[in-house]
């Protein structure tokens, strides 16, 4: 393994390498960098022509400048750019920004995705599959670009304007409740008649949801409040519990209804430590809840200790993000006002001299995240569904998930025990694979969002026709995909042990 | 190229009660022709490529619109669109097309004029894009799986390098270098990059089908290397092949319109869909038709293209499609 490993690394970085210099050659090539002082008259501009010419070393062939950016490389040193700024703290600055950009994004997007392809390969041929394939191929040929433009316009301003008389108009609720409805029906696997009852039950529910919604004004001034956090952590921990382990096996259930309990009961006096939080001590907290929730679920797992720990781990981790989240909308009527009532921010990555306390800031940072997440996770929703899709129905079309069915194990077993965790083993890969191409997203996202990252400062660079930001830019994009790949390939051989690396 | 299949065999037969011998073609035909998504893709295709072509007319050949894409005028009506799809009981004005359909821009230009060159010029990027695409990667992946040895060790390591360069970064530098020199030497150009997923499916291929029996006989007689590869292996790899073309337009035409919108793509004074969409962002407000249609139009594109390609992966391989439970 440690010799593959090893192999394989030394492989990559010659590939990064070669790539490197296909790069910087195509950069140098890619245009004039003295275009902007040639246009002008002015008397000193052949001065700093000759200056950028020495400084950029233009007078040398290519290849030459490649090996003296190599020979810097390997000190450390990644150069300047144009106006004589390092690269380096540039780079770290714009990878931070991309980061926070893409993680929340490539995470969600894949779980809904996974989600959304599981449900539609096991309802293969509904209504709900049929909808689902055709939404795919609509996502499939989106503009990026595009879709940001029209979220900044239809989103953020209209919503914006929305909030200050935030009622849903009847016929919204109407049309939600229908296609909520629909959604459900088409879910169900049933008769005639089920499918009635899902309709139903989807339709009213979701009409007096929002109804409440409407009619409370919850919008002008969002919450959770704690009979709500209890409820819902509650019934996700027995969801989970019961999707994992089943109705015959109840200690897993109880060491997440005790994880969940013993979280959402800490809902008061959690308010008073959350009130001058700040990273660390959310940190610290998330640790604490993982550690308990371990201690529950070791203590109530009974001899199936092996499920109760991690759904009692998952289970306490949600319900202390429902909490998180309930103090973070707390915010929410201050930040309002402070932004002059239009919450949902178009440009940037924060607020430009915006001061609060920690849960002000971060509702700042997440109202500037929300748009491009929103994009980034609308495009890669399409290919994270089709695939996992694909995958499960290719497994549940395996010898052995006949066998289980035939040896009469409860379908919740076949699904989640035969089909779900082998079907997940090329989709682990592609999850890998996917998060090194988010860089490549971000260009694009990026440029329609002004987030000054890693995507905004290339396009910048090669406007100007810099070759230092690019290539400092490539390093960490072409070492993120490289890496990437090896890790894809040692996951796959690890889950699938049919495949032997060396 | 894509559409090749679409030549349809009078005669074979539809009734399916009498037993006829068909070719691999008539098979793959009918498949296709009985998949709703991949008809419904290309009636969108042939339908915007007509109306895109046939409108304002391409080169020397006139169209019937009556209005130029370069052509400025007064702006009637604050540029608003004229064109009107609600019928006249439901309360609409009529279905009629009006003076300026799409609108038009700040100068007067007509926007239906400027959104069907934009259109011709994605179309014709995207084709020319799959075309190059797929030619160099299938001759690279082919040479790689039949000759093996040394060529496919530096083939296969030169197209793992490309890979590791992401296909907007490249294509963003090889359209500022490529980009003044008009649209078609972008499409050519973009083509030469995006090989890589075409040359791996190939070699594959090749690969496996380089050992099979009729090839191992064709040997045995002396048939040369030229010939293997030409009338044996890559006759049974033209539907890998095919498929991954139509991809590879789609993706083409999203590759051409993000560079054209990051400005790195195709430049004025030519247009395409995503050129129109940059030009006219700062419009979105005021304006917002002139973001809508040429968005609208790269949707119905790469869709149509996309619906095709899945009809005909599965009618190249019907495994895939296989009804369970």
């Amino acid at each position: 393994m440690l010799a593959f490993i090893a192999r394989r690394l030394a492989i990559s970085c010659l590939v990064l390498l070669a790539a490197t210099f296909i790069m910087f050659v195509l950069v140098a090539l890619s245009g004039d960098p003295l275009a902007d002082l040639r246009e002008q008259s002015t008397p000193q501009a052949q001065a700093q022509m000759a200056a950028r010419t020495a400084a950029m070393r233009l007078d040398v062939p290519v290849p030459v400048r490649y090996l003296g950016w190599l020979g810097d490389l390997l000190h450390g040193n990644l150069g300047v750019d144009k106006s004589g700024n390092p690269v380096s703290a540039q780079l770290a600055q714009a990878t931070a920004a991309t980061l926070q950009l893409v993680i929340v994004a490539t995470l969600l997007g894949a779980f809904i995705g996974v989600t959304i392809g599981i449900i539609s390969a096991l309802r293969q041929y509904s209504s709900f599959d049929h909808g689902i394939t055709f939404a795919a191929f609509v996502c499939f040929s989106l503009p990026v670009f595009w879709v940001a433009t029209m979220l900044k316009q239809y989103v953020a301003i209209e919503f914006n304007d929305w909030l200050r008389d935030p009622v849903i108009p009847t016929w919204v609720i109407l049309a939600a409740a229908v296609f909520a409805g629909l959604v459900w029906a088409s879910i169900y696997n049933g008769g005639r008649r089920g499918k009635l009852i899902a309709f139903g039950i989807g339709l009213v529910v979701t009409a007096v949801i929002l109804y409440a919604l409407s009619a409370s004004r919850w919008f002008a001034d969002p919450g959770l409040g704690f009979p709500f956090v209890l409820v819902v952590s509650l019934a996700a921990a027995a969801g989970v519990a019961v999707l994992v382990s089943g109705w015959e096996n109840l200690q897993p259930m109880y060491a997440a209804l005790a994880a969940a309990g013993v979280g959402a009961l800490l809902y008061y006096p959690l308010q008073q430590v959350l009130s001058d939080a700040n990273m660390l001590s959310i940190l610290g907290l998330g640790l604490l809840t993982i550690v308990v929730s371990w201690v529950l679920g070791h203590m109530l797992g009974g001899l199936l200790r092996r499920q109760a720990i991690p759904v009692a781990i998952f289970s306490g981790l949600l319900t202390g993000g429902l909490i998180f989240f309930d103090r973070l909308l707390q915010a929410w009527g201050g930040y309002v006002t402070s932004v002059r009532g239009r919450p949902v921010a178009t440009i940037g990555s924060e607020t430009p001299n915006y001061t609060g306390d920690f849960w002000n800031v971060s509702l700042d940072a997440s109202m500037h995240l929300l748009l491009p997440t929103l994009a980034l996770i609308l495009i890669g929703l399409a290919g994270h569904s089709r695939y996992s899709r694909a995958s499960m129905l290719e497994v549940m079309n395996h010898d052995y998930v006949r066998t289980a069915r035939a040896k009469g194990l409860p379908e919740r077993t076949v699904i989640i025990k035969h089909a779900f965790r082998n079907g997940m083993i090329p989709i682990t890969t592609i999850l890998a694979l996917d998060f090194a191409g988010v860089f490549s997203g971000a260009v694009v996202t990026e440029h329609v969002f002004g987030w000054r990252g890693l995507g905004e400062m290339f396009n910048k660079a090669l406007k100007a026709v810099d070759p230092m930001p690019i290539m400092g830019f490539f390093l960490v994009a072409g070492a993120a995909i490289v890496i990437w790949n090896m890790i894809a390939d040692i996951a796959y051989a690890y889950l699938d042990p049919r495949i032997r690396l060396s | 190229m894509t559409l090749n299949t679409e030549q349809v065999e009078p005669g074979v037969d539809t009734q399916g009660m009498t037993i006829a011998a068909r070719t691999q073609r008539q098979l793959v035909t009918r498949r296709f022709f009985r998949h709703k998504g991949a008809l419904f893709g290309l009636a969108l295709f042939a339908l915007v490529f007509i109306l895109a072509f046939s409108s304002i007319g391409f080169g020397p050949i006139p169209g019937w619109w009556d209005k130029s894409w370069t052509g400025t005028g007064t702006v009637l009506d604050r540029g608003r669109p004229t064109l009107s799809l609600l019928p006249e009981f439901l309360g609409g004005t009529g279905i009629h097309l009006g003076e300026h359909p799409f609108g038009q821009d700040n100068l007067g230009k007509d926007y239906f004029a400027l959104t069907m060159r934009g259109a011709q010029i994605s179309i014709i990027v995207a084709l020319a894009i799959g075309l190059v695409s797929t030619v160099v990667g299938t001759v690279i992946g082919a040479l790689a799986g039949y000759f093996r040895g040394w060529a496919e060790s530096v083939l296969m390591r030169f197209t793992d390098v490309m890979i590791t360069i992401p296909v907007i970064v490249i294509g963003a530098v090889v359209g500022r270098m490529a980009g003044n020199l008009g649209p078609y030497f972008l499409a050519l150009m973009l083509g030469i990059i995006t090989w890589t997923s075409v040359a791996r499916l190939v070699r594959g291929q090749f690969l496996s089908l380089r050992e099979k029996e009729f090839v191992e006989a064709a040997r045995a007689v002396g048939t040369s290397a030229n010939r293997i590869i030409f009338k044996h292996i890559l006759p049974n790899t033209l539907g890998v092949i095919i498929v991954s073309a139509t991809l590879a337009v789609s993706s083409g035409i999203l590759l051409e319109t993000a560079l054209s919108f990051l400005g790195f793509g195709v430049k004025l004074p030519d247009t395409s869909l995503g050129q129109l969409i940059e030009t006219y962002r700062s419009a979105m407000v005021t304006r917002p038709w002139l973001f809508w249609w040429p968005g609208i139009f790269i949707i119905a594109i790469a869709l149509s293209v996309n619906f095709i390609g899945d009809g005909l992966r599965d009618a190249f391989d019907p495994r895939q499609n296989r009804v369970r439970n």
